[in-house]
C-alpha cells in the first residue's frame, strides 16, 4: 500500500530542509527590511526637501519601482548588472540589493505620507499652548507620525516578506526550490507536489498572517 | 545596444503584451467582480458567508502569487484536478486580487457615512438599490486610487505567468536572453513593454482621481 | 378619526444600557406628536425604533393596521410609508437636488418620472427652492439642503412623518426656515413625530406634546397645558433650564 503524500514531509529531515529553505527567504527579507528602513526615512526626508533635483530624483526612483514588476527589476540586477558592469553578484546578494531599492523607494514614500498628514491645527494648537518646538515636535507631531506610519511600515513588511519567493527565479535555493527538490526526490509519490507546495503555502501564511494581524490592530487602536 | 536585434524581436515582445494584457485584464476583471461580493457579504454581514470571505482575503494576502501559482499548476494536478495554463492564470490573478480588491472596496464603503445607508433606507429604497444608487457611487469615488493601485500592481503581478510556461513579456525576454545571450537588449525591450503597457493605465488613473476630487462631494459632515 | 400608528410598550438597551424602557405612544391622523426631553432621554432611538432603524428588544409597533417591528424581510415597503429627516440633512452629494428627490418615488415606488418630476418642481418652488433642481447639495446653505430633504421626504407621501432634531445642525438664522415649512406641512395635515430642541417651535406646531425622560414618558399634554402648567417637577425642571437668569437680577 502506498503513502500518502503528506507522509513525505515527515520523512527523513525533510521538515527541517523546508524550515531551512524558509530561513533562508526571511533572512533576505529581515535584511531588506532593515536596510529598507534606514534609507527610507533619509529617502522620506529627501522627497520633502526643498531642493528640486533632490526631490526629482526620488520621484523617478519611486515611479520606477511603482511600474517595474519586480521580477524586472530582479532579473535587471541579477542578468543585467552581470553583462554591464561585469558585476558577478550572488543570487542572495542580488536579492537584498533589489529589493532594498524598491522597499526605500516604498517605505520612504510612507514616512514622507506620514510627516505630512498631520494637520497643520495642530501644530498651531500646540504652539497655542506655549509649547517650545521641541516639545511640539517630542508631544504631538512624532507620535501622531509614528501612529500613522507603523501600520503601514508593517504591512510593507509582510509585502517584502511575500516577494522574497521571486528568489527563487533566480536559483537562490530558498522554501519553495527546496520543495522542489524534495518533490524530485519523491517524483514515485504522484501526490508528493501536492502537499509539498501546499506546505509552503502554509508557511508563508504562517509567517505573514500574525504580521498582518498586528498592523490591523495597531491601525484600528491609533485610528 | 543592438538595434537590428531589437527590431527583429519587437514581434515576439507584441506576442508577450497581448497575453499580459490579455490575461492581466481578465484577471483584473474577475478581481474586481470577485473583490466586490466579497466586500458587500462583509459589509452586509451576511452569514456564514462573511466569514468565509474574510477567510479567503486573509489567506490570498498573506501568501505570494508565485506560490499560488505553483500549487495550483504543479500540486492540484497531483490530486486529479488539471487546469490549463491559461486558466491557472486567471485563477491565480483573481485569488490574489480579489482579496486586495474587496479591501479597496471596504475601505470605500467605510468612507460613506453611515446616515446614508440610512438615508437611502427611509426612502424605501431595497438594499439591492440602496448599493447601486447611494452607497456603491460614493464608495467607488473614495476608492478609486486604490483600485487603481490594484489593477496596476495585478499587471505586473502577470510576470509570475513565465512559471506556468505562458509566452507572457517575461517568458518572451527570458527565452530570448537564455538562448541569445544578449542579455541586454532583451531587458532594454522588456523594461520599455511594461512602460508602454503601464503607462496609459497609471495617466488614466490620475485623470479619474482629478475629475473625482473636482466633483468632491463638499461639507457634508458639518454635523 | 383613525389611528396611524401605535407604539405599545417598547423597550430597547444598547449594551446593557437601557434607552428605552417601555415607551407607548398613539398617533392618531393628522396629528403633529412633538416628543422632548433632555439629551440621551431616548426620543431620538424612539423615532428610530417606529422606522425600524434600530431593533425593539420588545414591545410592539403597529401602523395601521400592520405589525411592523421585527420584521425583517419588506421592511423597504414599510419605510416607503414612512418619512424621515434627520438633522444631518444626508441628502447624496453625488446626485443633485432633483435626482435626490426623484431617486425613492421613481426608484422605490416606481412612479412615472415625469409625474414625479412635475410635482418636485411644483413642491421646490413651494419650500422657497424655484429653479434649484440641477443645484448639487454641497453648493446649498444647511437651511436649504435640509428643505429638500423635507421635499425628498414628502415626495413619497408617506401616512407618517418623523423629524429627528431636523435644525439641530443649522446655524440659527436658518432654523425659522426650514421650521416654517414643517408648520405649513402641518397646516396640510400631515401626520408628524417631531423631535426638537425648538421650545417655540414645539408649542406652535403641536397637537400634543410627549415629554420623555431616561427612557419613558413623564408627562404628556396639549402644548397649552405642558408650557404654561407642567404637572410634574421634572418636567418644569427642564422647562426652566431654558430661561436665564441675568447678572443684574442674580446680584
Amino acid at each position: 500500500m502506498q503513502d500518502l503524500g503528506i507522509s513525505i514531509l515527515f520523512k527523513g529531515i525533510n521538515f527541517q530542509r523546508l524550515l531551512g529553505g524558509l530561513w533562508v527567504t526571511l533572512r533576505i527579507a529581515l535584511i531588506t527590511i532593515g536596510l529598507s528602513a534606514a534609507f527610507g526615512l533619509l529617502f522620506g526626508l529627501l522627497m520633502l526637501s526643498k531642493n528640486k533635483i533632490a526631490k526629482g530624483f526620488c520621484r523617478v526612483w519611486l515611479e520606477i519601482v511603482r511600474f517595474m514588476p519586480q521580477l524586472v527589476l530582479l532579473y535587471l540586477v541579477y542578468f543585467g548588472f552581470a553583462r554591464i558592469f561585469s558585476l558577478d553578484l550572488s543570487g542572495e546578494t542580488s536579492a537584498i540589493a533589489m529589493f532594498t531599492f524598491w522597499g526605500t523607494a516604498e517605505m520612504g514614500d510612507l514616512i514622507r505620507g506620514a510627516l505630512t498628514s498631520i494637520p497643520r491645527h495642530q501644530r498651531e494648537s500646540a504652539a497655542a499652548l506655549g509649547l517650545t518646538p521641541a516639545q511640539i515636535y517630542l508631544h504631538v507631531l512624532i507620535p501622531q507620525t509614528v501612529r500613522r506610519l507603523l501600520p503601514q511600515a508593517i504591512n510593507l513588511s509582510t509585502r517584502i516578506i511575500k516577494t522574497t519567493a521571486l528568489v527563487k527565479m533566480i536559483n537562490v535555493t530558498e522554501v519553495l526550490k527546496v520543495g522542489q527538490q524534495i518533490i524530485g526526490q519523491f517524483y514515485r509519490q504522484p501526490d508528493a507536489a501536492f502537499w509539498v507546495y501546499f506546505t509552503v503555502f502554509l508557511l508563508y501564511f504562517i509567517v505573514c498572517w500574525p504580521i498582518s494581524v498586528l498592523a490591523g490592530r495597531l491601525e484600528k487602536r491609533w485610528a | 545596444m543592438d538595434w537590428s536585434f531589437i527590431g527583429e524581436h519587437v514581434p515576439d515582445y507584441l506576442g508577450g503584451a497581448a497575453v499580459t494584457l490579455r490575461f492581466g485584464l481578465y484577471g483584473v476583471a474577475c478581481s474586481l467582480l470577485l473583490g466586490l461580493v466579497c466586500c458587500l457579504l462583509r459589509y452586509f454581514r451576511v452569514p456564514v458567508l462573511r466569514r468565509i470571505a474574510g477567510g479567503y482575503i486573509e489567506l490570498a494576502r498573506n501568501t505570494p502569487l508565485l506560490v499560488q501559482l505553483f500549487f495550483l499548476y504543479a500540486g492540484l494536478p497531483r490530486v486529479g484536478v488539471r487546469l490549463s495554463a491559461e486558466a491557472c492564470a486567471v485563477i491565480g490573478l483573481t485569488f490574489l486580487g480579489g482579496a486586495y480588491m474587496a479591501e479597496a472596496f471596504r475601505s470605500g464603503l467605510e468612507a460613506v457615512d453611515k446616515s446614508q445607508r440610512e438615508a437611502g433606507e427611509c426612502i424605501g429604497l431595497t438594499r439591492a438599490q440602496n448599493i447601486r444608487y447611494v452607497l456603491l457611487p460614493q464608495a467607488l469615488a473614495t476608492a478609486a486610487p486604490a483600485l487603481f493601485a490594484n489593477v496596476i500592481f495585478l499587471i505586473k503581478e502577470t510576470s509570475m505567468f513565465s512559471v506556468l510556461a505562458m509566452m507572457d513579456l517575461m517568458n518572451v525576454a527570458d527565452t530570448l536572453r537564455t538562448s541569445g545571450g544578449r542579455t541586454v537588449e532583451v531587458l532594454f525591450m522588456l523594461i520599455v513593454a511594461y512602460l508602454i503597457i503601464l503607462l496609459p493605465v497609471s495617466l488614466i488613473a490620475t485623470w479619474v482621481e482629478r475629475r473625482l476630487r473636482y466633483a468632491g462631494f463638499g461639507d457634508q459632515h458639518t454635523v | 378619526m383613525d389611528t396611524i400608528l401605535r407604539v405599545r410598550d417598547i423597550k430597547k438597551s444598547f449594551d446593557g444600557t437601557g434607552v428605552l424602557s417601555g415607551v407607548s405612544l398613539d398617533i392618531r391622523e393628522g396629528e403633529v406628536v412633538v416628543i422632548i426631553g433632555p439629551s440621551g432621554c431616548g426620543k431620538s432611538t424612539l423615532l428610530r425604533c417606529i422606522n425600524g432603524l434600530e431593533q425593539i428588544d420588545s414591545g410592539e409597533i403597529w401602523l395601521r393596521d400592520e405589525l411592523i417591528s421585527g420584521r425583517k424581510k419588506d421592511m423597504h415597503l414599510i419605510r416607503q410609508r414612512i418619512g424621515m429627516v434627520f438633522q444631518s440633512y444626508d441628502l447624496f452629494p453625488h446626485m443633485n437636488v432633483m435626482d435626490n428627490l426623484l431617486l425613492g418615488p421613481v426608484k422605490a415606488l416606481k412612479k412615472p418620472k415625469e409625474e414625479v418630476e412635475a410635482e418636485a418642481v411644483a413642491m421646490l418652488r413651494r419650500v422657497g427652492l424655484e429653479g434649484r433642481g440641477q443645484a448639487l447639495p454641497r453648493t446649498l446653505s444647511g437651511g436649504q439642503k435640509q428643505r429638500v430633504a423635507l421635499v425628498r421626504a414628502m415626495l413619497m407621501h408617506p401616512e407618517l412623518l418623523l423629524l429627528d432634531e431636523i435644525t439641530a445642525a443649522l446655524d440659527p438664522e436658518m432654523v425659522s426656515e426650514v421650521l416654517n415649512v414643517v408648520i405649513d406641512l402641518a397646516g396640510d395635515g400631515m401626520t408628524m413625530a417631531i423631535v426638537t430642541h425648538e421650545m417655540r417651535f414645539a408649542e406652535a406646531v403641536a397637537d400634543r406634546v410627549l415629554f420623555l425622560e431616561q427612557g419613558s414618558v413623564v408627562e404628556q399634554g396639549t402644548p397649552e397645558q405642558f408650557f404654561h402648567d407642567p404637572q410634574t417637577d421634572r418636567a418644569k425642571q427642564f422647562l426652566q433650564s431654558f430661561t436665564y437668569t441675568s447678572k443684574r437680577e442674580r446680584s
